[in-house]
């Protein structure tokens, strides 16, 4: 302590002498030593009133006074900024820690698009922040059915991820992917209903192709309508299906329907990241989607899912607003 | 050890009598003016913990020597409701959002040493020590 006082004196009776520049410039560079030192802000205090009376002589008690006033309410200021510090480190902590989840979570998630000569199939999922909140899984048995549940978490960041876990794991267990889409629903509504906090809600939209027969059944608990185009017709429907969203009463039946896919002919799965713009409300989103697509209609299904995203981002001005998933099959 | 004062706390103005015999103390102890703060600042606020919680409580001021060095303890005693999660107390955090006091972490970090007992029920001590820098 008894170097800096010193050091500041000396800097003090210079910049009193001519207020320089260049002293102001040194006593900022004292002021890094200080802060390296950890000293705390009534230790500056008090070294400035003692340099002070150093080259002034004894102050006057007013000045004194005050000066001892400043020193005692910078101890609490002191504590205060050091338990700011403290916490932003724990904040540090915390932010790594969440990397390291988020990747673990990317990780376990992770699902692979099956490669199939007699269906073609595509996907974007782009999440806003840096735990996705919506998932898609992909379920294939020995080249009869392939199958893909499209899910949105209704909350966000870590229990929205923890119960993504749970989707996953509820399909794994179902094993198979020839069940009935109506079935898989019923029983992942029991899993979530059970576990799950009750602001907690998933929406879900199954869809399982039959290879052989090219049949596309489906069921839907309280998610975004899928598109189904017709080639022959040259037209869009609606795949509606007004199943409740998962894990919100314990029994609940969910219904199936299903279609004949001709070549040509694709589905569009999609989370409310694609159809809701908030910005734009009075637009028809879900006319535009038809409109973006019916352009890339001839290009595959992966780059029909990448043109859809490029073009939506470019409404949204480049700034998603909700997480943005997107899975096509074309036959 | 020698010099033992006390001061009961029951209405907030017992806080500044307290913060009163402490710096008396301090100062009469030789420690800094800087020094003579932070120690009023730490009896104010196990003061205050003892007028907010615990409603009444002793304030107990002595003067330490040992080993040729001397110092400053500080006790807050009561018999109030003691505190459950020792181990919450002592890390920082927003206890009181915006509130104008800095907490048991801070008085930590203003004194030597601190220690703490308290049972549930049957009322919390906090002891507090600094010594002077020679
Ligand atoms: N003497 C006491 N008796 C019972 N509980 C206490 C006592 N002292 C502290 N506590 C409990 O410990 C908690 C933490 O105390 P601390 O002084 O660190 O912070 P605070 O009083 O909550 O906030 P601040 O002091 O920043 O206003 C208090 O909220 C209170 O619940
Ligand atoms: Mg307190």
């Amino acid at each position: 302590m008894g170097y800096l006082q010193v050091q500041y004196e000396k800097i003090l009776s210079d910049y009193l002498k001519n207020q320089s520049e260049e002293n102001l410039y040194i006593g900022q560079n004292y002021i890094r030593q200080l802060i390296q030192k950890n000293i705390t802000p009534e230790e500056v205090i008090n070294i400035h009133k003692q340099a002070v009376e150093q080259l002034h002589g004894t102050l006057p008690k007013y000045v004194e006074h005050a000066y001892d006033f400043l020193i005692e309410v910078m101890v609490h200021y002191g504590l205060k900024v050091k338990e700011h510090q403290s916490l932003l480190m724990k904040q540090e902590e915390l932010r790594i820690e969440m990397d390291i989840a988020t990747k673990i979570q990317n990780l376990m998630l992770k699902t692979n698009i099956p490669k199939l000569n007699q269906i073609d199939i595509g996907m974007v999922s782009v999440p806003v922040r840096k735990m996705n909140g919506d998932y898609v899984y992909f379920l294939q048995d020995d080249g009869h059915h392939v199958s893909v549940a499209v899910t949105d978490v209704v909350g966000k960041g870590v229990p929205a991820a923890l119960c993504m876990s749970m989707v996953k794991y509820g399909l794994d267990t179902l094993e198979y992917a020839n069940n009935n889409p109506s079935y898989v629903l019923e029983v992942l509504n029991r899993i979530i209903e059970k576990s799950v906090d009750d602001s907690m809600f998933v929406s879900l939209f199954y869809g399982r192709f039959d290879v052989e027969n090219n049949i596309f059944t489906y069921g839907s608990a309280g998610h975004e309508p899928a598109f189904y185009y017709n080639a022959k017709e040259s037209k869009f429907y609606d795949l509606e299906s007004k199943g409740l969203l998962l894990g919100i009463l314990p029994e609940v039946k969910y219904r199936q329907s299903e279609i004949h896919l001709n070549d040509g002919d694709f589905i569009i799965m999609l989370t409310d990241g694609v159809t809701e713009f908030r910005k734009l409300e009075e637009l028809d989103s879900r006319q535009l989607i038809r409109d973006i697509v019916m352009k890339f209609k001839h290009l595959n299904a992966q780059q029909m899912c990448d043109e859809l995203y490029k073009q939506i981002l470019c409404y949204q001005n480049y700034q998603l607003e909700d997480d943005f998933t997107v899975v096509i099959m074309k036959k | 050890m020698s010099e033992k004062s006390i001061v009961e706390i029951v209405t907030e103005w017992d806080i500044v009598t307290a913060r009163q015999q402490g710096r008396n103390e301090a100062k009469a102890i030789g420690f800094t003016t800087v020094d003579q703060a932070r120690i009023a600042t730490a009896i104010s606020e196990l003061a205050k913990n003892i007028y907010l919680y615990a409603s009444e409580g002793d304030i107990i001021i002595e003067r330490l020597e040992e080993n040729n060095r001397i110092g400053i303890a500080i006790t807050a005693i009561d018999k109030g409701p003691g505190i459950a999660n020792l181990q919450s107390v002592l890390e920082d955090s927003f206890s009181n959002s915006g509130s104008s006091s800095v907490g048991i972490p801070a008085v930590k970090r203003l004194m030597d040493k601190l220690e703490i007992e308290s049972e549930v029920g049957k009322g919390t001590k906090v002891r507090i020590e600094k010594w002077l820098k020679r």
